[in-house]
């Protein structure tokens, strides 16, 4: 059972400040992270690895000291990673981003299946796995809640929708987007760390792509237009109740149903 | 008692009959604290808003020979905030503001009644930082004052008594005066500041504090460290910390508790392989820097056993071990019928020794005894449970245990609190274990500030 992963580099604060002026994100003296929900695909990864035996690769696109991601996984006990780096993929949209990923999972080749986090901290569109598996035409699920059974041809999963609950099989190879809260992420391990320091993470750049033409790829392949980029409102209303137990529960669920939460 | 004629006086006095509970109108929660060992009703509550108020109900209290107890949030474990003599309560809560950030002496100045958790925000906010880190966040900062709290991070940056520049108290007689000041030296006299915090309400009422505050570390990262024991665990501290290598906290913790927290919190810990561990947690700037301080560490635990070393190093990861260490209290609290605490504090050198004595005694007195704590400060949270034990039968264990835990602190050069302090559940253990010259002068200091002992009468000692 040969597993990719693909994962992210995302800035380690839940404060990006905006310039006013230029709508650009300041990231400047924000340190990086894994983003969390990549946590839960490697999870779910490894345990399926330590049941069924195999590899699980990771791979990520990014500046060159988005190593460091990969360097985390091995920690927690990826064994490859690949790190698509090039000037050609900046400024890339979800497409653009799909299209590299894939075009880097076709080089790593004989894999399974492939597990993406649900979204990224950062980007937040939940995008970039489908759109992989239409480059790579794959089956693909989302929001999977739980991995059931697996052979050596199939995997069962539960997958959540707003208003149902699916058990699906898939064949492989296939693409599952995994919640948060599939399961506890485990803690990167020192004794791991040390263990994996030298071991070698692939660099791959635009030329070393099976369809290696710019146009697709960063900038150039993204039909995405950014217009504005500004910080969300931040709504702290409170309301201050007072009254017995009996009053308070009726105005709470009163309260509850009104903003539709019940 | 307090009769309805005094009743009517503060009702006028405070000018708001929702701040002035009476008889039927005083809800139980005034009559215990967390822990709930302790039971007295008062006979009024006044919520007070002010420092006048309160000296103004003190000055009547203390003309007319009526107790009064001050009270904030009551999350206290030892019975310190229950009026045990009756009397009026004067609950602080509502005195919750901030009321100046000064950052070019970089301290914060705040009422009574503000929460833990609400100082911490603040000042992080403003790139501040507020090192006492208890785990109780609901707790006022009045009621840490008076206790000396000192919380997780005491490894590193010491305990509440080192963050607090000055007091504005008022005295049993309603006097209002300041101690100290926002200065950082002061060789100017007695420091009576000092005598203020931790004496549990017995000598004044905090009604304004000035805190001191550090910058903001930009980072931590805490790592979590599987032995196979816990004794093993426990023996790994005192070289930690012969290495120098300086964790804002080292706390030990073992798998039974953690399932506890689990089963309580509905969520899982991120590692099951292990019976006991450590948990270290360092600060500084930046990963970088951070990684240099904790690499000794690291390879010392090794060294002794550790069988990895899991590292921390996200929001995300921290929330899902800390808030386990959190909800420690309150989980093995859900997990038994009714149980007393020992807060006992010995040298960090002998804490594993404490740790195995009360291993070892949960057989000997026959009831179930937990333990968590700080490893890093010698603080130790032993909790003895009741389970399924008759009322009977659970006051004469827990009797024979308290005996033996404080008896053994003692004889480890131990004392009896480390941070909750004694109020009234403790005051027995304190006076078998201070020297009674120590008592004496206690004593003498009670009656100079409170010689009508109406001010908190009845605890410490």
């Amino acid at each position: 059972m040969n597993i990719i992963v693909c994962i992210k580099q995302v800035p380690d604060t839940n404060k990006v400040e905006v310039d006013p002026i230029t709508g650009v994100l300041k990231r400047n003296g924000v340190e990086s992270k894994m983003n969390p929900y990549d946590l839960y695909a490697i999870e779910t990864a490894l345990r399926i690895k330590e049941e069924k035996g195999g590899t699980v690769t990771v791979i990520t696109m990014g500046p060159p000291q988005a190593e460091a991601v990969i360097r985390e996984s091995y920690s927690l006990g990826a064994d490859a990673g690949m790190l698509l780096t090039d000037r050609a993929f900046a400024g890339a949209d979800v497409l653009a981003t799909s299209k590299a990923i894939s075009g880097g999972i076709d080089l790593i080749g004989d894999y399974d299946l492939i597990i993406c986090g649900k979204q990224s901290t950062d980007g937040d569109t939940a995008q970039v796995g489908p759109e992989i598996s239409e480059w790579l035409k794959l089956p693909s699920v989302t929001n999977v809640t739980a991995v059931h059974e697996i052979t050596d041809t199939t995997i069962t999963v539960t997958r959540e929708l707003p208003e149902a609950t699916e058990k699906l099989m898939l064949t492989f190879p296939c693409l599952i987007s995994v919640e948060k809260d599939i399961c506890i992420p485990r803690l990167p391990s020192y004794l791991k760390k040390q263990a994996t320091k030298d071991r070698e993470i692939r660099f791959v750049t635009l030329k070393d792509l099976r369809d290696n033409s710019p146009e697709g790829y960063g900038l150039n392949g993204s039909p995405t237009q950014v217009q504005r980029i500004f910080p969300p409102s931040v709504n702290d209303d409170r309301e201050m109740w007072k009254g017995d137990g009996s009053e308070m529960s009726e105005k709470i669920a009163a309260k509850l149903k009104e903003l539709k939460f019940i | 008692m307090i009769c309805e004629k005094c009743y009517k006086y503060f009702l006028d006095l405070i000018g708001d009959s929702s701040r002035v509970l009476y008889a039927d109108a005083i809800i139980e929660e005034y009559s215990h604290d967390e822990l709930g060992g302790t039971y007295s009703k008062p006979e009024l509550v006044v919520k007070a808003v002010s420092a006048e108020e309160i000296s103004a109900v003190c000055k009547f209290a203390y003309e007319h020979d009526i107790p009064v107890t001050a009270r904030g949030s009551g999350t206290g474990l030892v019975g310190a905030c229950v009026p045990v003599c009756g009397g009026i309560i004067i609950d602080t809560t509502l005195m919750n503001h901030f009321l100046e950030l000064d950052e070019e002496n970089l301290t914060v100045t705040v009422e009574p009644g503000v929460l833990l958790m609400e100082l911490s925000k603040y000042v992080e906010e403003h790139d501040l930082f507020y090192p006492p880190d208890p785990g109780e966040k609901t707790a006022t900062i009045g009621g840490n004052i008076s206790t000396n709290a000192g919380g997780m991070r005491a490894v590193k940056y010491g305990v509440t008594r080192d963050y607090v520049r000055e007091l504005e108290v008022v005295l049993p007689d309603g006097r209002i005066v300041t101690f100290g000041g926002k200065i950082v030296k002061n060789s100017s006299g007695y420091d009576l500041k000092d005598l203020i915090i931790g004496s549990e309400g017995t000598l004044a009422i905090i009604t304004k504090a000035t805190l001191k505050l550090l910058p903001l570390p930009k980072k931590t990262i805490s790592l979590l460290i599987p032995f196979p024991d816990i004794s093993t665990a426990i023996k790994t501290v005192p070289a930690i910390i012969k290495a120098k290598c300086i964790p804002t906290a080292i706390e030990f913790m073992q798998k039974e508790v953690i399932e506890d927290a689990e089963s309580y919190l509905g969520s899982k810990f991120p590692d099951s392989s292990a019976d006991a561990y450590l948990l270290l947690k360092f600060d500084g700037q930046s990963t970088k820097e951070i990684e240099g301080y904790y690499e000794g560490a690291a390879q010392i635990c090794l060294e002794r056993g550790a069988k990895d070393i899991f590292i921390s190093d996200t929001a995300e990861r921290d929330e899902t071990i800390w808030k386990a260490r959190g909800a420690f209290l309150e989980a093995i609290k859900n997990s038994t019928s009714d149980m007393d605490e020992v807060d006992v504090v010995v040298p960090r050198s002998n804490v594993s020794e404490m740790v195995e004595f009360s291993h070892k005694l949960q057989e000997k007195v026959g009831a179930r005894i937990k333990c968590f704590g700080h490893a890093g400060d010698g603080n130790l949270h032993i909790y003895v449970l009741k389970d399924d034990l008759t009322e009977e039968q659970w006051k004469e264990k827990l009797s024979d245990a308290m005996d033996e835990m404080y008896a053994k602190a003692k004889s480890l050069a131990g004392e009896v609190s480390g941070e909750h302090g004694i109020g009234f559940a403790k005051k027995e253990y304190l006076n078998r274990s201070l020297d009674p010259v120590a008592i004496e002068l206690m004593r003498g200091i009670k009656k100079v500030f409170d010689p009508k002992n109406l001010l908190n009468p009845g605890k410490i000692f």
